[in-house]
Order: structure tokens, then sequence, then C-alpha cells
């Protein structure tokens, strides 16, 4: 078998909480305590999991978001966990994250053109605004956008399609690894499916590899090749799709899966 | 009669110089010991129709332009303030999506819970401490007796839907309106939450209506369905009849539009484009631009309610599947 493009071994990242005042008490959350894990060329891994069980911490460690205690993580043979933010740099293009709401970190003064121009002339990836408007036309039109919306602002959009927008942005740079925290939970169902499909439809054309992280399990048994389920900071169980979904193995899985509101049950 | 009986409620909202309708002919019944769901999108309507009912409309820009409120046989509509508190009293009760915002922060749990049994009834401030006790034990807070002191943010999230749920039991309410009460909960806390609503309702007999976007959470706890389309119920039935002889063709696609757990489907099917804003006028039926069924009249004519079996209304001119 190939290597796989990223390799996670022991990740560790403690937060110190307290407050140190008088009691001088500092306590660790162990918000994600030595899990491993990989992800091949063109797969799609999800973490599954509940609130708090540190799913996105593991998201944002990986892009340097947070600052990993122990572990290591070979992305394309290099530990990213021990660089420099000047080493990473470059990475950065290849390593992209959807948020779930991906304008929280932008300027919202910016037109749609600017904010999908901006990483394409950081990453030297165009020439002129010519250029960059060809590109980010038709990465519009990928993400089933009009062009046009290039010429309008944030706020003229709805909730579907700033995550389309969201979404051409990371798309736009060609990674290889995208890293995708809750991306339609905060969406409508309808708007979720489509945005949903529209995940794995990119997905499969690109052949990007994808950390999809969410706490929805049909979400995740839709867009997932295999999938690995956290509680408190671990991960209890890793395999196959339909092996989670079939024959769960740890209790922490079948519990979570027997919690899911089913809708046949009332069918007489 | 049933408990609570609506009828043709017309709720409108002011921006500007205009009143955009956004609640529209909504009629439903609810009887006594029965669970009703409304489910539907955001901004569908949901919320506002349970504050109507509640009457905690005033001083917002929503008006009730029309309609009736049927509260054991009283139109709550046509009463002055003191009246509707007089007949609600303390047996309609409301919580809430996040129980956060609805707890005071700075309170202990027992003191917020006493304070809302002593509003409502005559007693010692000893008795009330016990009552909240009971209450606190009812929806199964792990020991109680300490419990009672914590305060809010001392407490999980299902932890502290429970103590809002104890809150609206403090007065044994006939009729228990919860907006989406497990939406920001864990699916096994929900779980936890939807079983203790269940079996407090069997024990009380207390009528629910349970506000959801969630089709799942609504066909494993109500009797009965009604989806919420942009301001009009679209569909409604039993949820046994809703979920074996689906007809209007939003619910059939928020019913597609749902990834599967229990097995792999290729491609969602998803309802196309989106909901339109509030000052977007839609001529003929409001779900045309998106429906996959629809043709000529659709985009001219607004449907009525019709029954295509007894007790099973659906508001289209093309119901799906039905063999008529
Ligand atoms: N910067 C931080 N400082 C201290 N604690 C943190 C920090 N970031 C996260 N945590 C804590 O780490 C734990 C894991 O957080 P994380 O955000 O990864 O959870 P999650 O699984 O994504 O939950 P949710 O689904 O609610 O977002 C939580 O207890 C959280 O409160
Ligand atoms: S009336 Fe026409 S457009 Fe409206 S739901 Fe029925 S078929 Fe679709
Ligand atoms: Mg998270």
């Amino acid at each position: 078998m190939t290597r796989p493009l990223l390799e996670v071994r022991e990740l560790r990242t403690y937060f110190s909480i307290g407050r140190g005042g008088f009691m001088r008490r500092k306590s660790v959350l162990k918000a994600v305590d030595g899990i491993s894990f990989s992800i091949h060329e063109g797969e799609v891994l999800s973490l599954v999991g509940e609130s708090g069980c540190g799913k996105s911490t593991v998201g944002r460690t990986l892009t340097q978001l947070e600052t990993a205690t122990a572990g290591t993580a070979m992305f394309d043979g290099r530990d990213i966990l021990n660089l420099t933010h000047a080493e990473f740099r470059p990475l950065r293009r290849d390593i992209q994250m959807i948020f779930q709401d991906p304008f929280a970190s932008l300027n919202p003064r910016l037109s749609i053109e600017q904010m999908l121009a901006e990483p394409l002339f950081i990453h030297r990836l165009v020439r002129d605004r010519s250029e960059a408007r060809e590109r980010i036309a038709a990465t519009l039109e990928l993400v089933g956008m009009d062009a046009k919306s290039m010429n309008r602002y944030p706020h003229e959009f709805s909730g579907g399609q700033r995550q389309r927008i969201g979404i051409a942005r990371v798309m736009i740079l060609t990674p290889r690894l995208v890293i995708a925290d809750e991306p339609v939970s905060a969406l409508d169902v309808s708007i979720q499916a489509q945005v949903l499909n529209l995940i794995k439809q990119l997905q499969r054309d690109s052949g990007v590899s994808m950390l999809f992280i969410s706490h929805d399990l049909g979400a995740v048994r839709h867009i997932s090749d295999r999938v690995a389920v956290m509680y408190r900071g671990a991960l209890v169980e890793t395999g196959e799709k339909r092996q989670i979904f079939e024959t769960p193995r740890h209790a922490y899985t079948r519990k979570l899966l027997d919690s899911i509101p089913r809708l046949e049950k009332r069918i007489a | 009669m049933a408990l609570l009986d609506i009828r043709n409620l017309d709720l409108r909202i002011a921006r500007g110089s205009e009143l955009l309708p956004v609640v529209q002919g909504v009629s439903f019944a609810v009887e006594e010991n029965e669970t009703l769901g409304i489910v539907g999108e955001s901004g569908c309507g949901k919320s506002l129709t349970a504050l109507a009912i509640m009457g905690l409309l005033e001083g917002s820009a929503v008006r009730i332009a029309g309609g009736s409120v049927h509260f054991q046989g009283r139109d709550l509509l046509t009463l002055s303030p003191e009246e509707r508190r007089r007949v609600m009293g303390d047996q309609m009760a409301m919580i809430f999506q996040e129980p956060m915002t609805s707890l005071n922060p700075v309170y202990r749990v027992g003191d917020q819970i006493r304070e809302a049994i002593l509003q409502h009834r005559s007693m010692s401030r000893r008795q009330a401490h016990d009552r909240a006790l009971d209450l606190l034990e009812l929806v199964r807070i792990p020991d109680p007796v300490r419990r009672i002191d914590s305060f809010p943010h001392q407490m999980s999230g299902g932890q502290r839907q429970r103590v809002m749920i104890a809150m609206a039991l403090a007065c044994d309410p006939k009729l228990l309106i919860a907006d989406e009460p497990t939406t920001a909960l864990d699916v096994t806390v929900q779980k936890e939450v939807l079983e203790l609503m269940r079996g407090l309702q069997t024990r009380t007999g207390m009528s629910i209506v349970l506000i959801s976007h969630d089709l799942g959470v609504i066909s494993e706890t109500c009797d009965k369905v009604a989806v919420m389309y942009r301001g009009r119920i679209v569909e409604q039935a039993s949820t046994s009849t809703l979920f074996s002889n689906m007809s209007h063709p939003y619910t059939l696609g928020l019913l597609g539009s749902i990834p599967a757990t229990d097995h792999d489907v290729e491609w969602l099917d998803a309802i196309p484009g989106r909901v339109p804003t509030l000052d977007e006028a839609v001529p003929g039926c409001a779900f045309h631009p998106r429906c996959f069924a629809a043709k000529g009249s659709c985009r001219t004519v607004d449907p009525g309610a019709a029954a295509v079996s007894p007790a099973h209304f659906v508001r289209c001119h093309f119901p799906q599947g039905s063999s008529s």
C-alpha cells in the first residue's frame, strides 16, 4: 500500500485553563489526548463525535491554529507539527480549511472577487487581475454560482451561497488536503443537502483528500470512505464507513447510532 | 373539543410602511394527551405561531391580522391581556432552544424554579423549595439536593434543558410548547430529553406542541405533524399517514434532503434553490420556483388546503402519490 498523504501519530493538544489567581490552581484540559489516524490520497476520513470531544481541536492543530503538545503529523513525508510558521507557510496552499461560517475571519467590506483573489496572489498562482478574474469565474461556476457573483458582497448572499463561496475560496487553490469543520451544520436541511452533494462532487472530481469533522452521522455516512469516532479526546473506533455504521464494535459508537431519531419508526 | 384549536391564523410583520405576511391561514388542533409536531426550515413561521399562541407577540413588530386561537373553548385572541392571563393561567408553558438564554445566569437554578412556582401558586418558600426538589427529580437531574444550588453555567446543556422543562412543569401545564428543545444538544442527550418529555406526558396527560426542523425528531415523538413552508401549513396528517403517504412535494423534498444513516445513498435528492425572503413576492404557489412537479397553474394560482384522505390535508395542485 502507498504511503498515506497524512499520518497522525499520538497527537496531543492540551490547554491550560483556570485563572491561576489566589488559589494558583491551573489545570490542564486534554482536548486531544493521543490520537492516531491516516488519510490516503483521494480519501475522505470523517471525525465524528459530540460537542467538546476535541474534534475541532484536531483540525485546528493540523492547520497550526493551535499548538500541538505532542505527537507527529506527517504530511507528504514532513512532520507539519514541528515546523515554524515560516516553514509552514508554503504548505498552507496544500492544506486548506472549510469552516462552519466561511466569512467569520474575512473582512465583510471586500467583494467576493477580492476575497477569492487574495489567496491567489498570496500564493502567486496568477500574474494579474484578469487572470485572477478568469480563475475566480471558473471556480464560482464549479461551486454552482454565477460568475457575476464576484462583483457582489457577502451580505448579499444566503447561508448556502456563502458556504459555496467559502468552498470556492478553498478549491481555487487546488489543495491536497481539505479539513472541513462542520461545513453544513449552520444551514437549513434542504440547503445542507445541496452543499453536501457539492462537497462530495468536488472531492470526487478533484481527488482531494479530506478530513470531514462533524457531529452529524447522516452527513458523515454520505461523505466518507472511513470514519473515526472520537470521545473525550480519544478515538474509540476507526473503520470503513460500512463497518462503523453496520457493525460498530465500540459501545460508544453503538450508543451514538442508537440515539439517531429514526424516520421509519412510526410507519405501521 | 380539542384542548387547543387554531383557525386561520394570520400574522404580519411590520417592515417600514408595509405589513408583510409571515404566517398565513394556519389551522390545527391539539387534543389532550396528544403531541403535534410542527416541522419546517428556518424562517417558515414555526416560532411565531408558537409565540402567538402564548401571547408573547405584544410589543414586537408582529401583528395578529386574523384568525382564532381557542384554548379550552375560549378564543384567546379576543381577550384582554388580564382575561387572557386568567384563562391561560398556568396551564400553558413554553421551552426554548437555548436554555442558557432563558435561565438567569446569576441565580441558582433552585431559586429560579422556586420563583416560577411561587408566581403561580401560593405556598411557603419551604414548600416551594421541596416542590423544586421534586421537579428536579422528575426531570432526572442526578443528585438534586446538591444540584439545586448550582448556577446554570455549572450544568451541561442537557441538564440546563432539563431545568427549563422542570420550570415549565412547575404548575402542571395542560399544554407544553417546546420550540426546538433539543437542537442545541448532542444526539445522545437529545434522546434522553425526548424520552423524558414523552414519559412526563404519559404521567400527566399534557398536550405538547413540538417545533423542530428535524423530521426524525418529529417522527419519533409526535402523533401528528404539520409541515410549514413560508408561513403556511403545506401538509398535515397523523405521523403514520404522513410517512406512509407523503404527498406534498416540499415534504418529499425535505425527506430526500436527509442523509440516511442506515444505508448508502449516492446523491441526496436536494431541493434546488432557496427559500425566498419575506419581501420577495412569489405569485401562485410559494414553493413553485423550487418544485419538481410545478406546472402552469402553480405559477399563478395559490393552492388551497384540500383533504387527500380524511384528516390528511395538502396544499398543492398536484399532490404526489395520491391514488385518486
Ligand atoms: N483555546 C482553548 N482554550 C481552552 N479550552 C479550549 C480551547 N479550545 C477548545 N477548548 C476546549 O477543548 C475541548 C474540545 O473543544 P473542541 O472545540 O475541539 O470540541 P468539538 O468537538 O469541536 O465541540 P463542538 O462540536 O461543540 O464544536 C472543549 O472542552 C473546549 O471547551
Ligand atoms: S402547487 Fe404546484 S408548485 Fe406548489 S407544491 Fe404543488 S405541484 Fe409544486
Ligand atoms: Mg466543533
